[in-house]
């Protein structure tokens, strides 16, 4: 009886679905190209998903809030671009341009959640003209141009933050234990703190929280400054390791780290939120894009792969929460 | 006459040239279910939301035990221990009960720099509050509030307000689209509150609940209170409905008296 309640409770869980999912695309892929489960394969898959992963657990939070920020992917290339420029340039060394990267990207997202909080402005238009402006000034200092990277060899910040080793045939970067650290760290605050109990508060029912004491502004404006230097941490590790500062990269992911948060079981509209189900929908979507590869399906296939599968999670999700609603 | 716990005098009004409250007078007293009543556009809803702190006054004054008091904001009143449940939009639905009847003042444990909620102590409050507004199903304090009754609903509001020690709960339409068993659940909890000492002001547009539960019964008429000590034991519905549209003879004189016209 206990071990039967143990697995109602288990299936519905809004992480089940994903969890599963994965499973089955491992599983099929695998089947069809043995080489999909090989060492060299997991460390390069592993290596630019936690990159995306990082801006994908910030933003599980952010819409939690029920907020989101669609100037992450511009940041992820801006802020890159922004370190090598004063970095080249002679300016700062390597580790203080990380830092002023850093802060700009701070402040980025304090102007995102200030217009958003205070001149109640959607988030997805304020976010949508800072990712115009954020990519803008990315193409606008370069020239267009990528940046010169070949230097950082050596820099103790390499090091902490791409530094790679092996385990067994396994090639593992820093940039994964960075990755772990913030989903073990976002997880619990968001299910454990008190602060998790207010952004919840602050996407589902704003005015209760707001009447209770919340400050559902500071909230707010706390996670728009997280997601945009998550965005900027992300960029600079994917440059560190590529050795590549394009003031191009990043377009596009916004979307995708939506969607993985989506596919993981948090709701777009705010109120509930889940770390591990964003670590499932990042992995879902990374696997996808890598294994379609290898078995062989045009690349340019990829979308509708990804679409589909929003579209099913998207069911899914609505399925159980209308049963759950039943209480049943 | 001891000073009562909310007392508001002359409170007037105006939402540009419409004049919602006119010199309204009202008092609550401890341990005392007021029902308020009133026509749709009476002024029952802006009296609420001034002594609520939603809505600032144009002009009056407000005391609470005979002190003064200047209500900014909803959380201005909820500090000064007034509580205002509206249908469905006091607690966030996504979390549990336990989590809405803490949020905003969850318990840590220690160490404090953990920022961690001490869950097992709020899911044991939350038990003992359940029972203590009088519900008998076993609910257990982890289920979010997205998947409880109406009726559960408002003693969770009303189980939160008397643990913080509101000494005022005011509930709006409470009963409105509930069942008749839930009806009388949401009654029992508002009695419940009183006895353990805690002050209502019920507004219902249903004054049959109203009947059943209040102390004293105020009626309001185009922004004034025209009656405010309206005894439920000694008056029958119909008189206090004639009263609610303004046509008893003496609520006639009473209008006359004012320069105004009855309808």
């Amino acid at each position: 009886m206990e071990n039967h309640s143990l697995i109602q409770r288990l299936i519905a869980r809004p992480e089940f679905g994903p969890f599963v999912l994965l499973v089955v695309e491992i599983a099929v892929f695998w089947s069809i190209n043995p080489d999909f489960l090989s060492p060299q394969n997991i460390s390069n898959t592993l290596a630019f998903t936690v990159e995306l992963g990082l801006i994908a657990l910030a933003m599980t939070l952010l819409m939690t809030s029920g907020e989101f920020d669609l100037s992450v992917g511009s940041l992820f290339g801006f802020s890159p671009v922004l370190m090598w420029t004063l970095f080249n340039a002679g300016v700062t060394s390597l580790e203080m341009g990380f830092v002023v990267a850093l802060v700009v990207a701070a402040l980025i997202g304090l102007v995102n959640g200030w217009f958003v909080t205070q001149l109640k402005i959607p988030s997805f238009l304020v976010t949508l003209g800072m990712l115009l402006v954020v990519r803008g000034s990315a193409l606008f200092i370069t020239d267009g141009f990528p940046q010169r990277t070949w230097s950082a060899e050596g820099s103790w910040l390499a090091e902490a933050l791409v530094g790679d080793f092996f385990i067994g045939p396994f090639r593992i970067y820093m940039s994964l234990f960075w990755f772990i650290a913030a989903a073990i760290a976002l997880g619990y605050v968001l299910t454990q703190s008190r602060t998790g109990n207010w952004i919840q508060a602050a996407g589902g029912n704003p005015n209760a929280a707001r009447a209770r004491g919340v400050n559902v502004n500071r909230v707010k404006v706390g996670l728009f400054v997280l997601s945009s230097v998550m965005a900027s941490l992300a960029g600079v590790i994917s440059s560190l390791r590529t050795s590549a500062a394009n003031p191009n990269s990043g377009t596009g992911y916004e979307l995708e780290v939506i969607a993985m948060v989506v596919i993981g079981g948090t709701a777009l509209t705010g109120g509930r939120g889940t770390i591990i189900g964003t670590v499932l929908g990042i992995l879902i979507l990374r696997v996808m894009r890598n294994g379609i590869v290898l078995i062989g399906v045009p690349g340019l296939a990829y979308n509708i792969f990804i679409g589909a599968i929003i579209l099913g999670m998207m069911a899914l999700h609505s399925w159980l929460e209308r049963r759950h609603q039943a209480g049943t | 006459m001891a000073e009562p716990l909310i007392r508001m005098q002359n409170i007037r009004k105006s939402y540009g040239r419409v004049q919602a409250l006119v010199d309204a007078n009202f008092h609550v007293n401890e341990r005392e279910i007021v029902g308020l009543l009133g026509d749709n556009g009476a002024g029952k809803s802006t009296l609420i939301k001034v002594l609520s702190g939603a809505v600032p006054l144009t002009s009056g004054d407000i005391f609470i035990r005979g002190k003064k008091v200047t209500l900014r904001s909803t959380s201005d009143a909820i500090a000064h221990g007034i509580e205002t449940i509206y249908q469905d939009s006091a607690l966030v639905t996504q979390l549990s009960i336990a989590r809405n009847l803490f949020l905003g003042r969850e318990p840590i444990k220690p160490p404090r720099f953990l920022n961690r909620m001490d869950q097992e102590a709020m899911n044991n409050v939350a038990r003992d509050l359940l029972k203590q507004v009088g519900i008998s199903k076993n609910i257990p304090p982890t289920t979010p509030i997205g998947s409880l009754s109406g009726g559960e609903r408002q003693a969770v509001a009303i189980a939160r307000a008397m643990h913080f020690d509101s000494d005022l709960i005011i509930l709006d339409e409470p009963t409105n689209n509930l069942g008749v068993a839930e009806t009388q659940g949401v009654l029992s909890f508002v009695r419940n509150a009183r006895d353990s000492g805690h002050s209502c002001i019920f507004i219902a547009h249903n004054i049959h609940h109203v009947f059943q539960v209040v102390d004293r019964i105020v009626v309001m008429r185009r922004g004034k209170v025209v009656a405010d000590d309206i005894d439920p034991k000694t008056t029958t519905v119909t008189e206090v409905e004639r009263i609610i549209t303004g046509m008893s003879d003496k609520d006639i004189r009473d209008a006359l008296a004012d320069g105004k016209p009855a309808h």
